[in-house]
């Protein structure tokens, strides 16, 4: 809402100055966003006249000008602009003035005395450029300084209203908040009845009283529609961001800009029987005041007349039944319609009115008889004409009703944690123009019929901050009881996670959760996605059900900004249909990390030979984050090379995957060579085992190297499984340390040296005794596996 | 020169002329082997008379004893020689890089997210989650949204294809309710204690320009209790931002706003006292007492309890801490950018 201060200030006129005034307006939720000066400051311009004129000697486009500047005195002032006329007004600087910029001094230009200079709005601060003087009207006063003549001394403030606000969308429910907040007098313009000079009517009916309780309406006949909008309004009109398009809409908008009752004049001629408040029909349509054609939904409220719909109620009028430069008798309409039967229906549409604006956050549903005669009497003083009977039609049932609401002042006090006096708070519901009456320890507060956002105590409380002021309400700590936070051992926080990952070369990222569709199909083999219905762009139009899309997309981003090396995490959800989903039915929404890394294994540096990363490096990693008790298989992924992918299993469940990327996906994204990657379930992350301690053995422990020749098929898992099946109790642990395979051994087999440590827990053991038990595993890894001791 | 002196004099000089251990070594032999100067010297002394014996065999070692102690003293000289030799062959560039893997680094909103909790655990809050696609009764009905509020419409909210009602959540808020039903529940018979939680996350908006992405970081804040007030809500923010941006020069004002779910309702505003951005109010979060019908759909008695909420835009927030201008970096996950948050 954007309005002029000085119109605002005719009517509540509170001491304070403009800044005082926006953060008051501010302060009080009335949110001020910008105030413009309608001219920037400027001092010793003047309404003049040009008497008369005669080209300048030595200039063709300058014109030497005697020009009355009210001081009795006429002046030569040489002037460059085009539209000079003899015994035109005009702005004049006169010597002193002082412009934006600069100073008016007496000069010569060209040879010829100039002592003054007239102007134009631009070079005034007041528009962008215009060609040539700012004409005034011809009953402009000479002499009289320009600030005043055209009240220049003013601001276009403009303010952002939260919803609950609708009462704000006027001058006159600015300032009656103005005046509540500074108990300063309220001098609302006084509106009077307009006696009938004819009995033309057009009856109205009310065929929807739910969405249109109250409709006015009123004859006006005889108008000169094409008559001009008086000065003063359309500045006002202007300040309020408004333009100026023909009398009878200017009044129309004036009077809601003033009083809040959005309106609507028709030309009368063009109606057939009577008015209609109703809902759509079929076949119904309307072309619309910006050309739009419409065929109204089932729920838009129509004006129609008995032959053919004429406006959608409250958004806005049709296009050949409105006022025209022609219009002869005009229609005029001033109603209310409930809030639920206009919100929403412009913006279907792709568009919003002022009207609607209004209408769908509510309008005082007892203002549209004032408004109508306010209007009445500006059309017959602007446009003339004489007015007939107002038809008003009300079903008071379904009028909005303003019931009181019961507010404890201890309650209020509670609350807002402020002490407030009984007293006070009733002076400020009374100012608010509330009815206030006593029930008990509690007062009964009523709203005005311009308040749409007082229904419960809850809003009562509001309004005792707003005026008290929030600046006004202490800050103090709350005092609470003591108790501790737990704090679980056995699970970790996401944050010690980010840097334990953090301190393993990796870097975080955050992408978003909705992805391309492709990338859900090649990394997650996901072929029903969790779909948007209105995506913001048709690449973001799936939920990810894996963080590898997103992982995969920043490698391609950053080696695209020629990056050498890339290591990446991101922790996030995902999303997968799943009709047993918790806690939105229908959705699985597991949190998960992954983390991608590609290029060399360390940053290049001296000393050391760069090597690529491969899938032990990020293994390792794994290993890392989930402790001991991981293990891995072989395993298929559809975003991973089949011979190159472990599932990662913790307490006998599934917990993730890692893998290198699938070569296929590697060359379809263009990189070179594939990056290693690991997903695994945030929880399994999180959870820790706490420690339990067991006593430390002091018995020596023996180290036993064995190497065993295997078919290239045996994993090394599996050979530590079985030599650990046919360990006896005095083996400690049996460890991988070497695999070999090549020169010396047969194709297709390979030599996995492994480190047995043997350790009895009471006494030192003997050679025969760790002897036998070595024996023992090597001739069941024999029997089970095929593995040969290397020799 | 006695015999004797001649003896150490050749001696002390074949042993300076020794380079090495093993020359050393050889240079002894001449003087104190099987068959060394002093050796047959010694040998000799039976054929002496007893006292010619003892004088001389006490000659005898003394010199050897003289000869010994400088083959000794060479011996120690040509030690910390190799030494010297060798530490100064060992001697390191210590200028050059220390070598192996390096460090990552924590998204910059995750860094400061972790600050939020710190501070905010540190008066007792602790940590909620929900989830991300949600259904509208969480995200608005619960939270007091009128039906026909423009907020709902496809304008704003991500809806889910083919699923009625279902979307992603427009903000952290449906946590509250959610953390209220559960902490309602599970006090069903007993006295509440206080509700005090964050509730940290990923929110999506119908929405993307140089100020706003359709999926952006929120926290929400909320303190349910016999005895919560608005100057209460005051307090702890206030608290908040002075520990956060770690000064006491900043001024903070709650302007009064409108949101569905509280009543009364701020908009926080502070301003730096110094610094680049001195004097200009920012925004910095959405508050207010949290509205009754609020409190009930959270199976919480709202005439005996109070509350107060917040949100705060944890991606804004990063921003005004570490002078980033731009919310997209947030989401390009450009290395050089991200890297620069590195501890």
């Amino acid at each position: 809402m954007q309005f002029s201060e000085k119109w605002l200030r005719s009517l509540c006129n509170p001491a304070l100055d403009s800044d005082a005034l926006c953060h008051l307006l501010t302060m009080a939720g009335l949110e001020v966003e910008e105030v413009d000066a309608v001219a920037p400051p400027f001092t010793g311009v003047v309404v003049a006249r040009i008497v008369s004129f005669e080209k300048h000697p030595n200039a063709d486009k300058l014109r030497v000008c005697t020009v009355d500047i009210g001081t009795g005195t006429l002046q030569q002032i040489v002037c460059g602009a085009p539209n000079v006329v003899a015994g035109m007004k005009a702005p004049c600087a006169t010597v002193g003035a002082k412009l934006p910029g600069f100073e008016i001094k007496a000069a010569k230009l060209r040879g010829v005395e100039s002592f003054g200079m007239m102007c134009s709005a631009d070079e005034l601060g007041m528009t962008q450029a215009h060609d040539g003087l700012l004409v005034l009207p011809d009953d402009a006063p000479v002499g009289s300084d320009i600030r005043d003549y055209l009240s220049l001394d003013d601001h276009k403030i403009t303010i952002k209203l939260t919803p609950n606000r609708a009462d704000c969308l006027s001058l006159a429910g600015i300032a009656r908040e103005l005046a509540a907040l500074t108990d300063t007098s309220l001098t609302l313009p006084k509106v009077e009845a307009v006696a009938p000079k004819h009995d033309e009517r057009r009856e109205v009916s009310l065929d929807a009283p739910q969405a249109c309780p109250r409709y006015a309406g009123r004859i006006v006949r005889g108008v000169n529609a094409a008559a001009a909008t008086p000065d003063w309004m359309k500045q006002r009109l202007e300040r309020c961001g408004v333009r100026s398009i023909s009398a009878a809409v200017d009044i129309t908008n004036y009077v809601m800009l003033e009083l809040g009752q959005p309106m609507h004049a028709f030309d009368n001629d063009k109606l057939f029987g009577s008015v209609h408040a109703r809902m759509p029909k079929a076949g119904d349509s309307l072309k619309l005041l910006n050309g739009q054609t419409v065929e109204p939904a089932a729920d838009v409220l129509l004006i129609a007349d008995d032959a053919r719909v004429l406006a959608l109620a409250g958004v806005m009028g049709g296009d050949d039944s409105g006022v025209t430069n022609e219009t002869r008798n005009v229609f005029l309409e001033s109603a209310f319609f409930q809030p639920d039967a206009i919100v929403g229906r412009a913006r279907a549409l792709g568009f919003s009115s002022d009207a609607s604006h209004r209408f769908e956050r509510g309008v005082d549903f007892d203002l549209a008889r004032t408004a109508m005669e306010r209007a009445t009497g500006l059309l017959l003083e602007i446009c003339g004409g004489e007015a007939g009977p107002v038809v008003e039609v009300v079903a008071s049932d379904a009028l909005p009703q303003r019931k009181a609401v019961s507010v404890r002042p201890d309650r209020v006090r509670r609350v807002l944690g402020v002490g407030v006096s009984d007293a006070d708070m009733r002076a400020t519901f009374e100012r608010l123009g509330m009815t206030v009456g006593s029930a008990g320890d509690a007062m009964s507060v009523t709203a005005p019929s311009y308040r749409f956002d007082i229904a419960i105590e809850e809003d009562l409380i509001e309004e005792v901050a707003r005026v008290v002021g929030y600046d006004n309400i202490p800050a103090i700590a709350p005092v609470a009881g003591t108790t501790m936070l737990p704090l679980p051992e056995a699970r970790q926080s996401q944050h010690r996670v980010r840097r334990a990952l953090a301190a393993r070369d990796f870097q975080e990222v955050i992408s978003y959760a909705f992805v391309e569709e492709a990338w859900e199909a090649d990394f997650a083999g996901n072929t029903d996605p969790v779909r948007l219905a209105n995506p913001i762009a048709s690449q973001l139009a799936v939920m990810r059900s894996s963080l590898i899309g997103g992982l995969v997309g920043v490698l391609g981003s950053n080696l695209r900004r020629r990056a050498d090396r890339v290591r990446v995490f991101e922790i996030g959800r995902c999303f997968r249909k799943n009709a047993t989903g918790m806690p939105v039915a229908g959705y699985d929404q597991p949190v998960r990390i992954a983390a991608l890394a590609w290029g060399p294994a360390a940053s290049e540096q001296w000393g050391q030979a760069s090597r690529k990363i491969d899938f032990y490096d990020v293994k390792a990693d794994v290993e890392a984050l989930l402790g001991a008790e991981a293990s891995f298989e072989a395993a298929v992924h559809p975003a991973l090379h089949p011979g190159r992918t472990a599932r990662v299993m913790l307490g006998g469940a599934l917990v993730g995957f890692v893998g290198e990327l699938h070569p296929a996906w590697a060359q379809k994204y263009d990189f070179g060579s594939a990056p290693v990657l690991f997903e695994l379930e945030l929880d399994a992350v999180l959870a820790r085992k706490l420690p339990t301690h067991v006593d430390v053995v002091k018995q020596p422990a023996v180290r036993r190297d064995i190497a065993l020749v295997v078919g290239s098929g045996v994993r090394a898992a599996q050979l530590q499984e079985v030599l650990q099946s046919a360990a006896s109790e005095i083996v400690r642990s049996i460890d991988v340390f070497d695999v070999y395979s090549g020169k010396g051994l047969e194709p297709d087999t390979r030599s996995i040296a492994l480190r047995v440590v043997l350790q009895h827990t009471e006494r030192t053991l003997g050679d025969a005794e760790i002897d036998q038990t070595i024996k023992i595993m090597v001739a069941v890894a024999g029997e089970k596996l095929g593995a040969q001791l290397r020799t | 020169m006695s015999n004797f002196d001649q003896i150490l004099s050749e001696a002390q000089a074949a042993f300076a002329a020794a380079a090495d251990a093993p020359a050393l070594e050889q240079a002894k032999a001449r003087f104190l082997g099987k068959s060394g100067s002093l050796t047959e010297l010694l040998k000799g002394l039976g054929k002496l008379d007893p006292d010619a014996r003892r004088t001389a065999g006490a000659e005898i070692n003394q010199c050897k004893t003289a000869v010994e102690a400088a083959l000794e003293a060479r011996r120690d000289a040509l030690r910390s020689a190799q030494l010297e030799t060798q530490l100064r062959a060992e001697a390191l560039d210590v200028t050059l890089p220390g070598r192996g893997q390096g460090t990552g680094g924590v998204h910059p909103v995750n860094r400061i997210l972790e600050r939020f909790e710190t501070l905010f655990r540190s008066i007792g809050f602790e940590v909620a989650d929900g989830p991300e696609i949600e259904g509208d009764w969480h995200n608005f009905t619960a939270l007091n949204t009128p039906e026909n509020h423009p907020a709902r419409s496809m304008h704003d909210t991500f809806y889910l294809q083919d699923a009625p009602g279902v979307l992603l959540r427009t903000h952290t808020s449906p946590v509250q309710i959610r953390a209220m039903q559960a902490h309602a529940a599970k006090y069903e018979n007993a006295d509440m204690p206080e509700l005090r939680i964050i509730a940290p996350g990923r929110v999506y908006r119908v929405d993307s320009d140089a100020t706003h992405s359709p999926m952006f970081h929120q926290v929400e804040g909320l303190w349910v209790g016999e005895h919560i007030s608005f100057a209460g809500l005051k307090g702890v923010i206030i608290d908040f931002l002075k520990r956060f941006f770690e000064t006491d020069e900043l001024q903070v004002r709650f302007r009064p706003s409108f949101f569905p779910f509280t009543e009364p309702s701020a908009e926080i505003d502070f301003a730096f006292m110094s610094g680049p951005n001195k004097g200009k109010w920012l925004e910095i979060a959405g508050c207010g007492m949290v509205h009754p019908n609020v409190l009930a759909n959270g199976g919480i008695d709202a005439q005996k309890y109070t509350g107060f909420a917040f949100g705060m835009g944890l991606d804004r927030l990063t921003m005004l801490r570490y002078g980033i201008n731009d919310l997209r970096l947030f989401f390009e996950n450009d290395l050089r950018f991200l890297t620069q948050f590195k501890d």
